[in-house]
């Protein structure tokens, strides 16, 4: 309850830092988003339509991958991206560039399974009547997504949610550093080392008001375009 | 594509912050939790203008980071590990910088009588025969590795279901030692910050076998060039002239003073007005 009214102060007195933090969480996590749905959706609605080889070995990575711990993927990136790894050149680590690498990866092969799921049902429907009317493939997958799209929405959100939550990637390629890397996650990691429990719950409650707001705007503007569609 | 776009152009400032003045500081929790950089910082940052970035972790990972290259300068408290790290190479020079002390903290009923031993092996001795929980920190931190050469000065070797290993920060120990009722060995500084004691008290100084020395190191140029030796160097030479010395003696968590400068390398037992003494 304590948690509670410090959460709403924090939001109603919009304290800069916070302000900040909470603005470098939205930008990293729904950057990895937008960089994970270029290339996953695409993917995933060729996985959909097509059958070709290594279509399977591909699935089976990717709903595997699903399951990757955000440490490992934060690893990974750190030895990518260290002075000392093949990326060390360009010294991107521990800046915010890092954080949305490791959080693209984390979260692509979900978009990319899920918005699959959510093409293949159309993709079977249309099948025949596409091949009736020799739809060119490029065309054909593109209306396959188009109509799909409210199925890949509930994917984007999936994987946006993945990226906001997760601590264990950011922390690691981040390094949490005070004004240029800390988000929402690693402030709450670090109130909790700190003891303030209060407060690391506190943020927390910011993080799910914020994670609620994203997602209202959302199906705002899906319901909108539902509409839209219905009376055209 | 254009959203590509869109986003590659919104990194771009994130790879620009690269021509600003700013060095990557590797360095332990026990220093960040207990708010020292918040408070010294800002004033190096006033003096020559450069940013500081601190990277805070486990003193393990720090130096392993620092290895890397991944840092320019390392702040660490364990001296042979930091001692190592020269003579292999890795750091050009160690300078003491300051020093606060380990303390033991457990449940205030004092159920393995911690409070009373008249030594530190009396205490480590006291909590090994009466087996009550102990919580390890497991990370190779310098707690933990300090922690380690205390058992083995006791001639000890921990073991069994009170002994908890649990992998994790100075933050976490002293969090689930609250949660359990048990006692575990911390900075002094973390343990003064630390807001969720619960039952926990502090109930053992070992005045001189307990201190916890800091010690800096700029990380060595000649193996990784592109490490900002002259800006680090200068971090450094603030840290022990007497402006910067002054700041670290200067930072106090509720009224009390976290860390005594010892830079000049003044006799450290002598030093009246520290926490370790």
């Amino acid at each position: 309850m304590e948690s509670l009214s410090k959460a709403v102060q924090l939001i109603v007195a919009a304290d800069p830092d916070l302000v900040a933090i909470v603005g470098l969480s939205l930008f990293v996590s729904l950057s990895a988003t937008i960089l994970a749905s270029c290339m996953a959706i695409p993917l995933g609605g060729l996985l959909a339509t097509y059958k070709f080889a290594g279509r399977r070995v591909i699935l089976i990575f990717a709903s595997s991958f699903m399951a990757l711990p955000p440490v490992v993927v934060g690893l990974a990136v750190y030895l990518l991206l260290s002075r000392s790894g093949p990326l060390g050149s360009l010294g991107l680590l521990f800046t915010p560039t890092a954080m949305i690498i490791a959080q693209t990866c984390l979260i692509f092969p979900i978009v990319l399974v899920l918005s699959m799921e959510a093409v293949k049902p159309l993709a079977r429907d249309y099948d025949r009547l596409m091949s009736a009317m020799d739809v060119p493939p490029f065309l054909r997958l593109r209306t396959l997504i188009w109509d799909a799209r409210f199925g890949i929405f509930t994917a984007l959100l999936a994987g946006f949610g993945r990226a906001l939550a997760e601590v264990g990637a950011v922390i690691i390629v981040g390094g949490n550093i005070n004004g240029l890397t800390r988000v929402m996650t690693t402030t709450i990691a670090l109130e909790t080392s700190k003891g303030n429990l209060q407060l690391a719950m506190a943020l927390g409650l910011v993080l799910i008001f914020l994670a609620l707001l994203v997602n209202s705007a959302i199906h705002a503007i899906a319901r909108v375009g539902k509409k839209y569609e219905v009376t055209r | 594509m254009k959203l590509f776009m869109f986003l590659a152009a919104m990194c771009l400032p994130t790879f620009g912050v690269a021509s600003e003045q700013y060095i990557t500081l590797a360095s332990t929790t026990s220093t960040q939790n207990s708010g020292l950089y918040d408070q010294i910082l800002p004033k190096f940052t006033a003096t020559t203008g450069i940013e500081v970035r601190v990277v805070a972790v486990g003193t393990g990972q720090a130096l392993r980071i620092a290895k890397n290259g991944d840092a320019d300068v390392l702040l660490v408290h364990h001296r042979p590990s930091e001692d190592a790290f020269v003579e292999d190479g890795f750091g050009v020079q160690r300078y003491d910088v300051m020093y606060n002390d380990f303390v033991i903290v457990g449940p205030n009923d004092d159920p393995a009588g911690v409070a009373i031993a008249r030594s530190v092996a009396e205490a480590m001795v006291a909590l090994y025969d009466t087996e009550t929980i102990f919580i390890s920190r497991g990370d190779e931190s310098g707690t933990h590795k300090k922690e380690r050469s205390l058992w083995a000065e006791a001639a000890r070797n921990p073991s069994g279901s009170w002994y908890r290993e649990i992998g994790a920060g100075m933050g976490a120990a002293l969090n689930m030692a609250s949660a359990v009722d048990g006692y575990t060995l911390t900075d002094r500084g973390t343990w003064l910050s630390f807001q969720n004691r619960g039952n926990l008290d502090l109930l053992f100084m070992g005045k001189n076998s307990l201190l916890n020395p800091y010690g800096v190191i700029v990380v060595n140029k000649e193996l990784h060039p592109h490490i900002k030796s002259e800006l680090a160097q200068r971090f450094v030479d603030w840290l022990i002239s007497e402006a910067g010395q002054a700041a670290i003696g200067d930072v106090r968590i509720h009224g009390k003073q976290l860390f005594c400068p010892n830079a000049s390398g003044q006799d450290q037992a002598k030093n009246k007005a520290c926490p370790a003494s």
